[in-house]
């Protein structure tokens, strides 16, 4: 696949919407966290989830990435169906979520390398998508555990960045991260966008969150109810 | 990339962290240079001691394996690894074999240095005749305590009080590698006048086991992470 190597690949026309649930049901331990939950995502949009929190947010992108079996109604993601298909799903989707999903007693360069090398990306792509995020230069020879907050989150989307996700899944992706991080996170989404990557943010941070989106839905008691309108 | 190449990237990420934390080196190996020595002075009596110098240094080996499990998978679970891993749909297999294969280079550093440590505390003697089958014991035991302990690891990776569960899980399993690995080491090193073609037919019993848990716990490991994270 020849691709950009600063932002993710396009995804592929497999279906009318990137996100397709529809009346979806999610259920951990014999508690219904997703009880019918209908949302429609279309590729290169940035999609903000809102809502309380125990709403679903988290749920519905555990969902979509495939960590989370559906017990009822239906869902697809790429056109790939999320009940039957999840393998096929889950190379082109990354998730960032509470956890940063990084080796502590590796380097940054290492945990980029690592990602990025999962996807057969080259040296030069991993280098570009640390450079991207800002965690190259005097950054790349630390060990993460020896990181701050902000800068574990940022080699955690330099390594979404080098696995070339095509829709990113991001749970308060803002959180922990200075001024200056949460304003290159914002160009880096709007960049991966412009590429034609699609984007499922869950914050509380509307105010920050909202005006990066092109639509806001709100999710409640896990069922979504999508005004529409964009931000 | 191929499914080879996977594995070769975990176990080298696997082992690249060991080198840097030093588990092994700081921790594992001086729990199990304690459990030898306190096994000497439980038992100290020389002829007694190098009579059941193999059945201690495998059960040393089996001590330090269930610290070495806990930590391959939790530098995997700390920080949501093997989730991200699983999002990132990397074959489970791939994971299965690649931590395998940097446990067992751990576990066959230990059980070298746990050999030495028996031959220089309980003075057990290594005939030349023995070494070739001192040695494929090693290789096919590790190989099978390798195997199962990844497959268990992966299990209980995300339970609350994987701590008490592994060693309940791991440790009955493993009885037969306790059982064969004493025997051949006994017939490699002569102990108690045990004849080395005697051990020979246990070599069979480790080759079956590591071949079942090294085939099982590929095609069993992804289903068990699904269910278990």
């Amino acid at each position: 696949m020849d691709v950009d190597p600063e932002v993710p690949s396009a995804p592929s026309a497999a279906s009318d919407h990137v996100v397709a649930l529809d009346q979806a049901v999610a259920v951990i331990g014999g508690f219904p966290v997703l009880a019918g939950a209908t949302l429609a995502v279309s590729s290169g949009e940035i999609v903000l989830l809102s809502g309380p929190n125990g709403a679903g947010k988290t749920s519905i992108l555990r969902l979509c990435a495939g960590l989370l079996p559906i017990a009822r109604g239906s869902g697809s993601i790429f056109g790939f169906d999320l009940a039957t298909q999840r393998d096929s799903i889950r190379p082109r989707v990354g998730l960032l979520g509470h956890r940063n999903g990084l080796y502590g007693d590796l380097t940054v360069a290492e945990n980029v390398a690592f990602w990025g090398s999962t996807v057969g990306a080259t040296p030069d792509e991993i280098g570009a998508a640390s450079a991207r995020l800002g965690v190259d230069g005097r950054l790349n020879d630390v060990v993460v555990s020896k990181l701050s907050a902000g800068q574990k989150r940022r080699t955690s989307l330099a390594c979404l960045v080098a696995r070339r996700a095509e829709l990113w899944l991001l749970d308060e992706p803002h959180a922990g991260l200075d001024a200056a991080g949460r304003d290159e996170l914002d160009t880096v989404l709007r960049q991966a966008v412009s590429s034609g990557a699609t984007v499922l943010v869950a914050s509380h941070e509307l105010e920050r969150a909202g005006s990066l989106a092109d639509r806001v839905v709100d999710v409640i008691g896990g069922q979504v109810h999508d005004s529409g309108a964009s931000s | 990339m191929s499914r080879w190449q996977i594995a070769r990237l975990v176990a080298s990420k696997d082992l690249r962290i060991e080198r840097r934390s030093r588990v092994l080196m700081n921790q594992v190996l001086p729990f199990a240079g304690v459990t030898m020595v306190m096994f000497a002075f439980a038992l100290d009596a020389s002829n007694v001691l190098e009579r059941v110098a193999p059945g201690l240094v495998w059960l040393a080996t089996l001590f330090s394996l269930l610290v070495l499990v806990q930590r391959s998978f939790a530098i995997e679970s700390d920080d949501g690894a093997l989730d991200a891993l699983r999002v990132a749909g990397v074959d489970p297999v791939a994971i299965y074999w690649g931590k395998a294969f940097a446990l067992a280079v751990q576990l066959a550093v230990l059980e070298v240095v746990l050999l030495i440590a028996a031959v220089l505390l309980y003075g057990a003697d290594v005939p030349l005749g023995g070494i070739v089958l001192l040695a494929t014991t090693l290789v096919t035991a590790t190989c099978g305590l390798a195997s199962v302990g990844t497959l268990y690891g992966g299990l209980t990776a995300g339970f609350t009080g994987r701590e008490t569960l592994l060693p309940l899980l791991v440790l009955p399993v493993v009885a037969p590698v306790l059982i064969g690995a004493t025997r051949a080491v006994e017939s490699a090193l002569g102990t108690g006048g045990v004849a080395l073609s005697e051990g020979w037919p246990w070599i069979g019993l480790l080759s079956v086991f590591a071949v079942a848990f090294g085939a099982g716990g590929a095609l069993a490991f992804g289903p068990l992470i699904e269910e278990a994270t």
